[in-house]
């Protein structure tokens, strides 16, 4: 549970004084960023990575709209759901749901920030990811 | 050092072939390209094969013959053609052995690919969200090209209507029919900007090539093709790919930039040299980027070519001439091969309805996947 909510793997999130962020890890020696946590460093390749809550703010580098409902291993509902990839400033660029759907309302270059959405009814309930919402300028 | 000859090729029609395994696929291509090489399984010294979805190449050997030769799986994601043309051209380059055969094969089941996340070292979380899916990545790396070189999307219909009329013009494409780029663009959208007639589909299929050393070349064929500079590539930190729950914000070139570099300089060829030129084109935006990717053009000067017919059959820089993977769907583990199939029928000059005007002299190939990997070709007659 992550902010009383079920997700779909608790090892994504971590808790920060401004509300749950993700949870990446950064190497100490060359300052590269991933996400989820590993501990090899994909730029300098040692394996000093230590974990870090990444940025729950960023804006959106690129988008799509998944247009039909993918097979297994998907285990979310039918509704269509948007795609992209945020850039968390100094960090990285993640890939994420979008909670907008319209592709008249998503541009590159748009402020974003976290939020956990339900993507699956299971019998005990929703079950949430990350997802990434427009912030209201 | 010896050159490297392709001296045979072979092929089974690429689309849905009901009834017959992918296996039966592999070896009725293989026995063809034995044919066209004038030689027997026999001969063969040694073999390398892989498909993702139709079993392990090294078993074709039950139906083929059992010779004792070594056969080596290959398994490279689309790669998996060009990393078995890349171990039998070290072979043979190396002296290790004169003559042997690749074999590339597939049948997919319908629809999207459905991969394992686990497979490629990623939670199971990436894929019950739903981010396990290529078409959805393809979506996203136009959508930020088209933004960065300002291009229009509206070229993106245009490149599949060619590939439907090259591929009407294949007798072993799967999609013989021709679309207008108005009926491609109107078509129900499957990741945004890109539509459902934009984008190649899981299929099936099988190709095989007889290699040999070059000075050997025409003891078999009067017509040899040479397989001139070969290259693999896997990603660098930064570039953008497939599968990808983050990248970097420094941005790499991708793996295509780098594999096609070394292809062209291992073969002393320049990219403006090159004559015809198959390049991955799962969904058109591939098309569009690969182009500049693999130096046959500048970044942002795709859409005046494409719009002016400088990639058809009869321009000046002809692209993906059998329709592509957009008009023969993409078995992966013969994909690959296909390509070089087609480019050794261009230089023989024996592409029929298909072939590029002009007795084309040097052909290019170029795939790329995942987990952001690219494997290209240059070859000459």
């Amino acid at each position: 549970m992550i902010d009383g909510k079920r997700t779909v793997d608790d090892t994504l999130f971590t808790d920060t004084p401004e509300g749950t962020a993700l949870r990446g890890s950064r190497c100490d020696d060359c300052g590269a960023h991933t996400f989820p946590t590993q501990g090899g460093c994909p730029r300098c390749t040692g394996s000093a990575m230590r974990e870090v809550p990444l940025a729950r703010t960023g804006t959106l580098w690129s988008w799509t709209v998944q247009g039909f409902r993918p097979k297994s291993p998907y285990t979310g509902t039918h509704e269509p759901y948007g795609v992209g990839y945020v850039e968390l400033t100094g960090q990285l660029i993640v890939e994420t749901r979008l909670v907008e759907t319209d592709p008249e309302k998503l541009t590159i270059g748009m402020p974003m920030e976290l939020a956990l959405v339900p993507f699956r009814d299971d019998p005990d309930g929703p079950v949430h990811t990350f997802g990434f919402v427009a912030v209201a300028s | 050092m010896t050159g490297v000859a392709i001296v045979g090729i072979g092929m089974h029609r690429f689309g849905r072939t009901e009834g017959v395994s992918g296996r039966a696929q592999a070896v009725h291509a293989a026995r063809a390209a034995l044919a066209d090489a004038g030689l027997r399984f026999s001969d063969m010294q040694f073999g390398f094969g892989g498909s993702h979805s139709a079993g392990d190449a090294d078993t074709l050997v039950s139906e083929l013959g059992l010779t004792g030769l070594p056969f080596i799986n290959v398994a490279n994601g689309c790669a998996t053609g060009g990393s078995a043309l890349i171990a039998a051209d070290a072979a043979i380059r190396s002296g290790q052995h004169d003559l042997g055969i690749v074999i590339g094969f597939d049948k997919h089941p319908r629809g999207a690919f459905n991969t394992d996340p686990g497979e490629h070292g990623i939670g199971a979380w990436y894929g019950e969200t739903g981010l396990m899916v290529t078409t959805q990545f393809f979506g996203m790396k136009i959508q930020r090209y088209l933004h960065d070189h300002d291009l229009k999307a509206g070229v993106l219909a245009t490149i599949a209507e060619k590939a439907f009329r090259n591929g009407a013009r294949n007798p072993m494409a799967w999609r013989r029919k021709e679309m207008t780029a108005d009926e491609i663009a109107a078509a129900p959208m499957i990741s945004h900007p890109l539509t459902q007639y934009m984008y190649c589909s899981p299929g099936e299929g099988a190709v095989a090539l007889v290699l040999c050393r070059a000075d050997r070349a025409r003891a078999y064929t009067d017509k040899p093709v040479f397989l001139q500079g070969v290259a693999f590539r896997s990603r660098r930190y930064g570039s953008f790919e497939v599968f990808s729950p983050w990248t970097a914000i420094d941005r790499a070139d991708p793996p295509t930039v780098e594999a096609s570099r070394a292809a062209f300089a291992a073969a002393g060829v320049a990219p403006s040299e090159v004559d015809v030129a198959q390049i991955q084109d799962t969904e058109t935006g591939a098309e569009l980027m690969h182009m500049a990717e693999t130096g046959l053009c500048a970044h942002g000067e795709q859409e005046e070519l494409i719009t002016t017919g400088a990639t058809a059959i009869e321009g000046w820089l002809p692209i993906n001439t059998d329709g592509g993977c957009i008009a023969n769907g993409e078995p992966i583990g013969a994909s690959g091969l296909r390509q070089v199939h087609e480019n050794v029928l261009q230089l023989r000059g024996a592409a029929g309805e298909h072939q590029v005007p002009g007795d084309p002299r040097v052909g290019f190939t170029h795939v790329y996947g995942a987990p952001g990997i690219s494997a290209c070709t240059v070859l000459t007659r």
